[in-house]
């Protein structure tokens, strides 16, 4: 049996783990960094064992609800901390511990040598923690501070490389879009809190969660403790903060920014996770998002919405990690116009199904970095045949990503396109078909973009790699890109880093079939249907079921689909290939000795003859293909400028209104008004504190009389003070 | 004298034979490190007997009521009151000492002479702090005030060289004004109540008293102001604070840190427990005499502070300041239901604020001095001025002074910042909105002087004093751990580092703790 201990020993462990690595290793043990990486695998080999053991349970239908604890009582408010045990949580706790675990042992490959590796991973110890712990809460209160920890995280682990400035301004970028999000959350928090006697009529606490459901529900009596405006107003604040960490439309900006950090972070972080954390936020307050159409509609829309356009920018990255990050949004957004149409089964079978081959694709595009030494599609091509298990293994995650039966993103993706089908009542039926609409156009282009993305990097001929960029930035006077590498190894990757790609590319094939199993009524055991179901029972309430397998829907999807990879196969793998030219460029062939070892491969004086170095023979590489979507003219320009979002916030947000009106303005205020009354309170101080320690002389008899004259002054008062009481 | 009394007293027992043996063990062992260690281990002796006596408390610490362990056919009935209220303070007293003298390993080892008394001193003293926490009559307050005080004396004059033994000199003549103050007021009170024992002053209180008068008679009044200001020679509060500077500068740093902790708590205890039991029916008169002294505390000490150039001249007036702080938690006097009436118990509030601020207080004041104790062993120097750019040099030492600095303003989510909120709180529940007002202003104000301490550790250039001092290994993320720095001294500034911290989030069984203790004191009920 599962006891209240052995919960917590799931968020505790990571972070145990960070504080050993942050007290103890980095401190005292920083030659034995490469400890810290197996400390936290271990942590969380058993934070996923006990994960596991909880899914089991709870599946089994063992009572896990746990009293919790009071942390501060402030009368009418009572903030408490515990555990929500229901299987979104238990979901959720088995894909966050597992996936991690999965690349911090990518990670043991994929850092090694970096100087900073024991802050890496405690930086990593402390974003498990913190997202495992805001799977767990209980309280709204508890679960924002998590959600702020999950943010500080993200923001040190993108700057993790904070010598890097694109690095730097990307985490700044992150953690100050997210918090705008924020704010709306925060306000939904407050006023909730300032609710609390309303509540307390019904016999509920205003910040314990699922006591917010149930005051969204109708009274017997009529109406809601939260009810009408008020309740859409707090949907639309919680999913302000859902949007911002989710990447949706308009915060989006700041994700693939976000790219900036070590690979694994991405994985981890921008693809499995904490992008996932405003998904599960909406559904963690889904009963009450049920209760309001208008709420409901705004997240479906801008959900489609997000799903399509962030599609549409993917068309047009050179920068690999740049397509996923896109495809990231784009699919957090399916999630969320999965639960704006009140899909919630499908919408979390998505996020679980996701985080696999998404996680796998980013370790992919890592794995490649490794080998090519840039994220440059265009200095990329032909990696397969150096890299063959990873090509297979990004293969295995970008069909599961474009929904290729019988992948695991088919079943998922499918169950989201069948509820927008089907339709139903939670919205208009505009909505419905709006949804649909926008998705099913998503579905072209997430085929287009992740095939475009297959072959511009691992078919054709090799284009280069991070020596060649550096050249060609070099000859046209660019700065020095500071995210690649001229060490280029063509060569596949360390086993400690095809490993975890394996487990999940496994992941990535049976996550969808094999773990909710459709059409029969049990397979291998495996009940049919049972994700769904059990997830399902997660919302105490009336809300729409899962539909069932719709073959119409499978059948348009997959056509779709293939539509999008055919299209880009024409595009890329035959147009591209009658301007290829030869050029000799001296590469490195086979293993890299280690992974991440700084070791100067690539000569540009070399070019004479095979690397002096290792000996290799020279391969041919190609030169630059040009991009045929950039006859789009412009169409093309608006897209790589990313519809000039970025532009629109920093000139024109920023600058103009904020700078030049807002700004100004508390600029005039606070240096006359504030740094005035301060100015003047500071001198009165010093000046007082002179006249005060000049009575400090440092004779003892002065002390003395100080002493007594002390306590005559106040056997005065008091005698004034009785006098004025007795006459 | 049955075994019983003998484990009521076995705390205090304990920590004076320890101090003996300590001192013995000193002419025997010629290992000197030994004699630290029997020390440090020995304290394990008093911790456990406390902690026994905890055990006969049910629900331990977070139990409430007024359960007396000493019974009263007891030869200790009238002296002593073994309570939660002093049980949680021996146990401060108790846990701050080991942790002293954990940081002091190797500043004792450099020392040139004296080890082991020095050891054996500080044991003494904490014996008199210990029985000044339980101490329910006027002749064993006064013994335990002296015993707090004539040991530390020796300490403070104990380096060979000027400043320390001006320091002695001055703790003892202002220690003898105050101590004669003390025995003046207590004189009065003998006088008036023909009883040295709190409750028989309590008892004479009740009687026919004249109108109009503050406490209701003359002897009593000055009485109680006198006794109040010895007592606030140990609290180093206004107006008997003076001497408190020039100790903090001229005496050894872990004595200073034991004064500035751990006496200072057991004297607010001793003032607690005097007031609440002596003089409830006079609330509204000292609750006033209180709240004066605090606000005069803290504004001298937090004026003075700015113009200081010494850390630690900085500390002791800091040290002054927050000596009115917590005054305001005694002043916030409260009865059950509305205001200061004449009748109803005493809310928990005000007194349970002390006990948590006092707690907090340590964490964050042991850290600043055991960081000041590492930094200045390095730098040999007390200016501000040497401390520029300490932090490049010594990461871990400046970035726990810069914390214990920042929890000194009040910043969450450090102790500090709980424990100002429950202080100002209290006040503005005692209808002392004034002071409370003044308590934040007071803590704005001292953000200026603490934060230039920590402006110039981190921004200024590195000083002479930094570059001469030995280590010559560049901080960076492979060496953050300098070399050459006491261990035991990080480790000790590690665990109250954390404590500072942890108290700012898990404050909720400390404040139970508090709450409880206080409802030993006689007119406070259990909420």
């Amino acid at each position: 049996m599962v006891t209240e201990p052995l919960v917590w020993a799931i968020f505790f462990l990571p972070l145990l783990s960070f504080l050993l690595i942050t007290l103890v290793i980095r401190p005292f043990f920083n030659r034995y960094a490469v400890v810290s990486g197996y400390l936290l695998i271990l942590a969380l080999a058993v934070s996923l064992a006990l994960s596991l053991v909880v899914l089991r349970q709870h599946y089994g239908g063992a009572e896990l609800d746990f009293e919790p604890h009071t942390w501060l009582n402030l009368g009418d408010v009572v903030i408490q901390m515990g555990l929500l045990l229901d299987p979104v949580t238990s979901i959720m706790l088995v894909v966050v511990s597992g996936v991690s675990l999965l690349i911090q042992i990518y990670s043991l490959g994929y850092m090694r040598g970096d100087p900073g590796v024991a802050r890496y991973f405690a930086y990593m110890s402390l974003f498990t923690a913190a997202m495992l712990g805001l799977v767990l809460s209980v309280n709204v209160v508890q679960l924002y501070a998590f959600w702020e920890l999950v943010g500080v995280s993200s923001y040190l682990l993108i700057g993790f490389w904070h010598d890097r400035p694109s690095a730097a301004a990307a985490a700044k970028k992150a953690f100050i879009v997210t918090r705008i999000g924020d704010v709306g959350f925060l306000l939904a928090i407050i006023y909730l809190a300032f609710h609390g006697p309303e509540f307390a009529a019904q016999g509920l606490n205003p910040l314990h969660i699922p006591d917010i459901w149930q005051a969204a529900q109708p009274l017997a009596t009529g109406g809601a403790v939260l009810g009408g405006g008020a309740l859409t107003l707090i949907a639309l604040g919680i999913f302000a903060g859902a949007a911002g960490k989710s990447g949706q439309f308009p915060l989006h900006t700041w994700l693939p920014d976000a790219m900036e950090g070590p690979t694994p972070v991405s994985a981890l972080i921008h693809a499995a996770t904490m992008v996932a954390a405003g998904v599960f936020l909406v559904a963690r307050f889904f009963p009450l998002f049920q209760q309001t159409q208008e709420a409901m509609t705004v997240v479906a829309l801008i959900g489609g919405f997000t799903a399509l356009g962030a599609a549409t920018l993917g068309l047009v990255m050179d920068d690999i990690k740049r397509v996923m990050a896109y495809s990231t949004v784009s699919q957090l957004g399916y999630m969320m116009a999965a639960l704006g149409i009140g899909a919630f089964g499908p919408a979390l079978f998505h996020l679980f199904t996701h985080a696999f081959f998404k996680a796998l694709l980013f370790l992919g595009a890592g794995s490649v970095n490794h080998a090519s030494g840039t994220f440059n599609m265009r200095y990329m091509g032909g990696l397969r045949k150096h890299m063959p298990w990873t090509y297979a293994l990004v293969l295995i995650a970008g069909l599961s990503l474009v929904g290729i039966i019988p992948l695991a993103g088919f079943w998922s993706k499918d169950e989201i396109l069948t509820s927008a089908w089907v339709s139903g009542s939670t919205v208009d039926p505009w909505v419905y078909q709006a949804v649909f609409g926008l998705l099913i156009a998503g579905v072209l282009l997430t085929a287009f973009y992740t095939f475009r993305m297959i072959i511009l990097t691992f078919h054709g001929d090799f284009r280069g790699g991070g020596a060649r960029e550096l050249e060609d930035a070099e000859e046209s006077g660019l700065p020095r890109p500071s995210s690649v590498s001229e060490e280029v190894h063509l060569g596949e990757s360390p086993r400690v880093m095809v490993l975890p790609m394996a487990v999940l590319g496994v992941a990535a094939i049976l996550a969808g079939y094999v773990a909710n199993p459709q059409w029969v009524k049990s397979f291998l055991l495996i009940p049919g249907h049972w994700f769904s179901y059990y997830v399902e029972a997660a919302v105490p309430f009336d809300h729409p079921k899962t539909p069932a397998f719709n073959w119409e829907v499978a059948l348009i999807s997959t056509a779709v689909a293939l539509a999008g990879i055919v299209l880009a196969y024409l595009l890329y793998q035959f147009m591209g290939r009658k301007r290829t030219q030869t050029l000799e460029v001296p590469v490195e062939i086979g293993e890299p000795e280690g992974a991440g070892v700084a070791e100067p491969t690539l000569a540009a004086e070399g070019a004479d003859g095979p690397s002096p170095l290792h000996g290799h023979e020279p391969v041919p590489v190609a030169p630059q293909r040009p991009e045929p979507l950039e006859r789009g003219g412009p169409i093309y320009a608006l897209l790589s400028r990313k519809y000039f979002m970025d532009e629109l916030y920093e000139g024109l947000l920023v600058r103009r209104v904020f700078y030049r009106s807002f700004a100004a303005l508390t600029d005039w205020f606070d240096r006359t008004l504030v740094d005035g009354l301060v100015d003047l309170a500071g001198s009165v101080c010093r000046n007082g504190g002179r006249v005060v320690a000049q009575l400090q002389t440092g004779q003892v008899q002065f002390y003395g009389a100080v002493i007594v004259l002390g306590a005559v002054l106040i056997l005065v008062g008091y005698l004034a003070y009785s006098a004025g009481l007795g006459g | 004298m049955s075994l019983n009394d003998l484990f009521l007293i076995s705390p205090q027992l304990s920590m004076a034979g320890l101090g003996i043996l300590v001192i013995l063990a000193d002419l025997v062992l010629n290992r000197k490190g030994l004699v630290g260690a029997v020390a440090l281990v020995g304290l394990i002796l008093p911790l456990s007997f406390a902690w026994a006596q905890l055990t006969e408390f049910p629900g331990l610490l977070f139990g409430s009521g007024a359960e007396n362990l000493v019974p009263s056919d007891s030869i200790l009935s009238d002296s002593l009151a073994v309570d939660r209220f002093g049980v949680f303070f021996n146990l401060l007293v108790v846990v701050s000492l080991a942790l002293v003298f954990l940081a002091s390993v190797d500043y004792v080892r450099a020392l040139p002479r004296l080890k082991g008394e020095f050891y054996g001193l500080m044991l003494l003293s904490a014996t008199g702090m210990m029985l000044m926490a339980s101490a329910t009559e006027l002749i064993t307050i006064y013994v335990a005030l002296e015993l707090t005080t004539l040991p530390l004396v020796a300490i403070a004059a104990f380096l060979p060289n000027s400043s320390s033994s001006e320091a002695g000199m001055k703790f003892m003549v202002i220690g003898a004004i105050s101590s004669a103050l003390t025995l003046y007021g207590m004189a009065l009170l003998y006088g008036f109540s023909g009883s040295t024992t709190l409750a028989g002053i309590a008892l004479a209180l009740g009687g026919p008293s004249e109108q109009g008068l503050a406490f209701g008679s003359y002897a009593v009044l000055v009485g109680v102001v006198v006794l109040t200001v010895g007592i606030a020679f140990k609290l180093s509060a206004v107006p008997s604070q003076m001497w408190v500077p020039d100790v903090y500068e001229g005496a050894p740093i872990p004595m200073v840190a034991l004064l500035s902790v751990a006496s200072k708590a057991v004297a607010f205890a001793l003032l607690l427990r005097f007031l609440y039991s002596g003089f409830l029916p006079f609330d509204a008169n000292w609750g006033m005499l209180l709240a004066v002294l605090a606000a005069v505390s803290m504004t001298v000490g937090n004026l003075v502070a700015i113009a200081q150039s010494n850390i630690r001249r900085l500390l002791g007036y800091s040290t002054i300041a927050h000596a009115g702080y917590i005054l305001v938690g005694v002043a916030a006097v409260a009865r059950d239901g509305s205001g200061t009436s004449d009748s109803g118990a005493f809310t928990t509030f005000g007194p349970s604020s002390v006990l948590f601020y006092l707690v907090a207080y340590a964490a964050a004041n042991l850290t600043a001095f055991f960081a000041i104790l590492v930094i200045n062993s390095k730098i040999g120097s007390d200016l501000i001025e040497d401390y520029g750019g300490v932090f490049r040099k010594y990461r871990l030492p400046a970035l726990a002074l810069a914390l214990a600095l920042v929890a000194l303003i009040g910043v969450p989510p450090t102790g500090i910042f709980v424990g100002k909120i429950y202080l100002f709180a209290a006040a503005v529940k005692s209808e002392l909105v004034w002071l409370a007002v003044l308590g934040a202003i007071n803590s704005v104000v001292s953000a200026y002087y603490y934060i230039r301490v920590i402006r110039t550790m981190f921004l200024d250039p590195e000083s002479e004093a930094v570059k001469g001092s030995e280590n010559t290994l560049q901080p960076d993320e492979v060496t953050l751990q300098p070399q050459g720095i006491s261990k035991y001294g990080m480790l000790a500034l590690t665990i109250t580092a954390i404590c500072t911290v942890l108290l700012g989030i898990v404050f909720g069984p400390v404040i139970q703790g508090a709450e409880g203790a206080v409802t030993s004191l006689p007119g406070i009920l259990a909420p």
